[in-house]
């Protein structure tokens, strides 16, 4: 994709949510969900670019989101954005702790490794009531943000704005990553991973370190899902969810960082319609979706528009 | 913990073993020769289950023989292996042969959700079960223990039977053979005459009879939910993994190990029931990468 298609994209989006949030009060919080999505499925990227699929990445977010929880409980009175910070270090320390054993599979063993620790996880939220309170989860008040407190509209307003501006600025770090030095090697894991070593790169190593941003990216999406929420819930590290993020993730491509938000808006379209038209067969609905877009175009909403941008440009000349 | 209680779950942990080698053996047969981990193999165990307890319903009376029993389960496990098994290889995985294997992997993912939610449809939220099964076979003591007849001496028997059938049916039969070669190589086999697409195809429908079977045999002792499969496919992959991707032998000792570890944890630490196979397959992976039976592959570069 252009620079400038992606700038435009971007500038559009940007004001699209803040607009319609504001301007339809009922918009907000689909909007926040969103974006938090997009940020779990932009983590979800990182590995994707690295070749590698992870079914159990949900888990970062809900270890964020139960991070937050704890905390609030334990002192009540501290700010969100603390809060936020506090969950995303959390999901960060349990994704280099995790990564360092991760990062030694590869494909199946990697993606199904991820996916056993997230059951480990759930199973333990869903059965230690006295610490996690069951499969009731544990509620979240709304703490004051960067110092003020708001009523409910005004907070919902400012998590967006706030939602928006991270999003932004996370996307354009991550699109960064990809074109660094690092980044590239993680790319490198997927097309040749010998000749990566023998480069004189440690491949486990640069995945590790892409494993760390993944995790914090999913981590920073289940804390702004459970401030918004309210509520942590053991569902937040379920299998399902974390296939959602990788539906998100393959839908939106894994060419550019831009992607993982224009899948997560897809998804959310189309998760509004299954509820209206389609209860109860959501999974149906995600699966043949996901199979659809891996027959049709492998490579995402990101990989159909950079395809476009070339044919203009193409015609251009 | 007393030995009467080491003995319940001893006796628990051969008969749970039992069935994860079944699903874990069609596991690793699948990735033999199609050369992914299908993730909808948990679907062929939920459905396999769920469509066990439906014929069982459906021909149980009173004075039913436990052999018509039996083969009812037996038909649940055939009829589901044979139309699952179809539908997503010749629906479904042909067309994406070629690709990444990661869209491979992520199209038998999708796979599973289309079929949890079918089987959410047609069966519904409630617990089913097959108790009929369990009943009809009565019990028998050993050590003044009372076990039933089902779970200590059918389900291991079946398992056994079919571990050393596929052994002769692999090493023997000309098909069997056939399989074999497909599994070392593809091209090769192609090249020497032999049909990989139908070897595939019967590969495959063999191994989600197998996985159903494990369900179909779970179904009287088991009470059947949705997420059944996804709890299947987690737990048998770690069999798999813990022996090595591919191993048969390997499967059958790492399902004894996570089978009677994890029924061992149910008697005397029933919270970490669900943890303890993990931590085995993790405990495992820590020290030999790629399972307990692996040999060492050369890398291509």
């Amino acid at each position: 994709m252009s620079e400038h298609l992606v700038r435009v994209l971007v500038a559009a989006g940007a004001v699209a949510f803040v607009g319609l949030g504001l301007a339809l009060p009922w918009i907000k919080t689909p909007a926040i969900f969103v974006l938090s999505y997009g940020l779990a499925a932009l983590g979800v990227v990182v590995m994707l670019r690295g070749g590698q699929i992870s079914f159990g990445h949900a888990m970062f977010a809900c270890i964020a989101g139960y991070t937050v929880a704890f905390l609030q409980r334990a002192y009540p009175h501290l700010d969100g954005v603390v809060l936020v910070a506090a969950g995303v270090l959390a999901a960060s320390v349990a994704g280099a702790i995790i990564g360092v054993f991760v990062v030694r599979y590869r494909a199946i063993f990697f993606g199904m490794l991820n996916l056993a620790l997230s059951m480990v996880l759930f199973s333990l939220l869903s059965k230690l009531y006295e610490i996690s309170g069951g499969t009731d989860g544990l509620r979240i008040d709304r703490p004051t943000l960067g110092g003020i407190s708001f009523d409910r509209d005004g907070y919902e307003s400012a998590l967006l704005i706030a939602s928006v501006v991270v999003a932004i600025v996370l996307g354009w770090l991550v699109q960064r990553y990809f074109r660094s030095a690092a980044g590239e090697a993680l790319a490198g894991i997927k097309t040749n991973e010998a000749r990566l070593e023998y480069l004189g790169l440690s491949a486990r190593r640069i995945l590790w370190s892409g494993y760390v941003i993944s995790a914090a990216l999913v981590g920073l999406s289940g804390a702004l899902f459970a401030l918004v929420q309210g509520l942590v819930t053991p569902e937040m590290g379920y299998w399902l969810r974390s296939g959602e993020f990788v539906f998100i993730a393959i839908l939106g491509g894994s060419v550019h960082a831009l992607g993982a938000f224009m899948g997560a808006i897809l998804f959310t379209i189309i998760k509004l319609g299954a509820a209206a038209w389609l209860t109860g067969f959501w999974q149906l609905l995600l699966g043949t979706t996901l199979i659809i877009v891996i027959l049709a175009a492998p490579t995402g909403i990101a990989g159909l528009l950079r395809l476009g941008a070339r044919r203009a440009e193409g015609d251009g000349r | 913990m007393t030995v009467d209680l080491l003995l319940l779950a001893l006796a628990d942990g051969v008969s749970y073993a039992g069935l994860l080698f079944l699903v874990a053996l069609g596991l690793t047969l699948i990735f033999g020769v199609m050369g992914i981990v299908n993730v909808a193999h948990g679907a062929f165990f939920a459905f396999g289950g769920y469509t066990a307890s439906t014929f069982v319903v459906a021909v149980a009376q009173p004075d039913t023989s436990a052999f018509v029993l039996l083969l009812a389960l037996v038909a649940a496990a055939v009829v589901v292996g044979l139309l699952l098994g179809t539908a997503l290889e010749a629906g479904l995985l042909r067309r994406v042969q070629d690709k990444d294997p990661i869209l491979q992997l992520l199209v038998t993912f999708a796979a599973f959700m289309i079929f949890e939610d079918l089987q959410r449809f047609i069966w519904g939220a409630s617990p089913r079960s097959a108790a009929a099964v369990v009943d009809s076979l009565g019990t028998i003591e050993l050590f003044d223990v009372t076990y039933t007849r089902y779970q200590i001496l059918l389900v291991p028997t079946v398992a056994i039977v079919a571990y050393f059938g596929l052994r002769t049916f692999l090493r023997r039969a000309r098909i069997g053979k056939q399989i074999v070669a497909v599994t070392h190589s593809r091209e090769v086999a192609t090249a020497l005459g032999i049909n990989a697409r139908r070897i595939g195809w019967l590969t495959f429908v063999i191994g989600a009879m197998l996985g159903a079977l494990g369900g179909a045999l779970a179904a009287p002792t088991t009470s059947l939910v949705p997420g059944i499969g996804t709890e299947m496919i987690v737990l048998s992959f770690s069999v798999v993994a813990t022996a090595g991707l591919g191993q048969i032998t390997g499967a059958l000792i790492a399902a004894l190990i996570i089978g009677i570890a994890r029924s061992i944890a149910v008697y005397t630490m029933p919270e970490l029931e669900v943890v303890v196979p993990y931590l085995i397959m993790v405990g495992v992976l820590l020290v030999r990468p790629n399972g307990l039976f692996t040999v060492a592959q050369a890398r291509r570069i």
